[in-house]
């Protein structure tokens, strides 16, 4: 290395130590008003939670909720894509301040990160048009399900189906979407995505919740130890459950109303 | 090799495989049966017919011959129903499998009709036959006795092609097959058993129609 590329490389060095963000014992709240930017993973490949658009710019159910809790805290925003494979070890190695990528809780996340209130309905449920009504598995007796062979809905509601049910299994979900649309079948038993997706093609008949087969709603993760920010984003949340600005971005990606009791 | 076989799931699944045994063979006979009687009907059109009719089974037959089989299958599931014709997913794969074993049949019995001399239908004539008669006995039965080999491998396709109908829900033995997968993950064993079975079946199949074909044509059968 000669003598020209080491000065560059000292001053890049130098440059890039400026701009590091400060060491994640820091308070993060105090750091996110302090720098007047917040960084918020979200998905890029997960469609109606974030993809990128034509523009080339990130959209989403979780861009959406990145932009209000950035303008509620009055900071500005810096999105980060990430995949569901990093999008946690990207909080743990404080590249972002917070993650909202449809994420599920479960007991081996809660060891290595904190959730805030859940801010996205996620569930797996039983859909159909308005004209059936169906409140639990037992009023399925007689009608038939389409479902996605080996998904998760699949294998839940053959351990809850009743003895007269018939579940026509499809190998994938255009299947069981062309199924329901068709009206091969009464009913899908599926995802609350998947059923916005069929919401977004606007058919004549429209995919209505009838009822829960497994509910995973998602939630905002954040490193372990930030009290305040914790506090800041539930109150964020709940004030943006309170006002309806939730519910619009529900409205707007999954075709539906925010579940009441999320 | 680290892959740990694992056929533990047969004790379980079995009823699974032996349902979907069961409707491969029904939507075989099934389609089978009317396949052919709807090829021979399309040959007696196409070579002996009127002349209006034989470029109208002429149309079906090329329409049938050259488009994928699993694309008829969709259209008269998931498209017809759009136009109020709504089927379940047996009658819908019963269906395309005959539209499709017809169009073929076709095809290979004509070549056994065009192939009888012009003589043996003056001979008919002779006889005093009619011409329902003459078509019956004279041309078609040797017709079919000389074209059974090609028949019987064109019904064998037809079974084996069945396998696209689990994608309709049908459940078959592919459908079998492919939930033991979804179910157990042991692909290499689900998929291995499905093929013995279907391997089983179709030479069951030949041997079967072979036989039928000694039965049918006890004189001259081709072997």
């Amino acid at each position: 290395m000669n003598r020209r590329s080491l000065i560059a490389f000292a001053a890049g060095a130098l440059l890039a130590a400026t701009q590091m963000p400060l060491p994640a014992a820091a308070d993060a709240l105090a750091t996110i008003e302090a720098n007047k930017v917040i960084r918020i993973a979200v998905p890029q490949d997960f469609p109606p939670f974030g993809t990128v658009g034509a523009d080339m710019e990130p959209k989403g159910y979780d861009v959406d909720t990145a932009k209000l809790i950035a303008e509620k805290l009055g900071v500005k925003l810096e999105l980060v894509p990430v995949t569901s494979a990093n999008r946690i070890p990207y909080l743990q190695t404080n590249k972002v301040d917070l993650v909202i990528s449809s994420l599920g809780k479960n007991a081996e996340r809660e060891k290595v990160i904190d959730f805030t209130t859940a801010y996205a309905p996620f569930f797996n449920g039983v859909f159909g048009p308005a004209d059936v009504t169906v409140t639990d598995a037992a009023g399925l007796a007689g009608k038939t399900v389409g479902v996605t062979r080996g998904a998760v809905e699949d294998l839940e509601l053959t351990k809850i189906a009743p003895a007269d049910l018939t579940i026509k299994r499809y190998e994938d979900n255009n299947g069981t979407i062309s199924a329901f649309l068709s009206g091969q079948v009464d009913l899908i038993a599926t995802g609350n995505v998947v059923a916005a997706a069929i919401l977004a093609r606007n058919p004549p008949k429209k995919p209505e919740i009838k009822f829960l087969i497994k509910n995973s709603p998602c939630f905002i993760g954040l490193n372990k130890n930030e009290p305040a920010l914790l506090a800041k984003v539930d109150e964020i949340i709940a004030g943006a459950k309170k006002d309806g600005a939730l519910d619009a971005i529900s409205q707007k990606w999954l075709g539906a109303k925010l579940p009441a009791d999320l | 090799m680290n892959y740990a076989f694992d056929y533990g799931w047969l004790f379980v699944y079995w009823p699974v495989l032996v349902k979907g045994i069961g409707i491969t063979l029904e939507l075989t006979l099934v389609g089978g049966v009317l396949g052919v009687a709807l090829g021979i009907a399309c040959a007696w059109a196409r070579a002996l017919g009127p002349g209006w009719l034989r470029p109208v089974v002429a149309t079906y037959v090329e329409l049938i011959r050259n488009t994928p089989f699993l694309i008829q299958l969709f259209f008269i599931f998931f498209g017809l129903p759009a136009l109020g014709v709504r089927m379940g997913e047996l009658e819908a794969a019963n269906l395309a499998m005959v539209i499709n074993l017809g169009a073929y049949g076709c095809e290979i019995i004509r070549a056994g009709i065009q192939a009888t001399p012009n003589g043996q239908f003056e001979a008919g004539a002779s006889l005093g036959m009619s011409r329902l008669q003459t078509f019956w006995h004279v041309v078609l039965i040797p017709a079919l006795q000389r074209i059974w080999p090609a028949l019987s491998s064109q019904i064998v396709i037809v079974m084996l092609g069945s396998a696209a109908v689990s994608q309709i829900a049908a459940e078959d033995l592919t459908f079998a097959a492919n939930f033991i997968q979804s179910r157990t993950f042991r692909a290499f064993e689900a998929y291995f058993v499905a093929t013995a079975i279907y391997l089983a079946l179709a030479i069951a199949l030949r041997q079967a129609l072979r036989g039928l074909g000694w039965t049918l044509f006890p004189k001259r059968t081709a072997r």
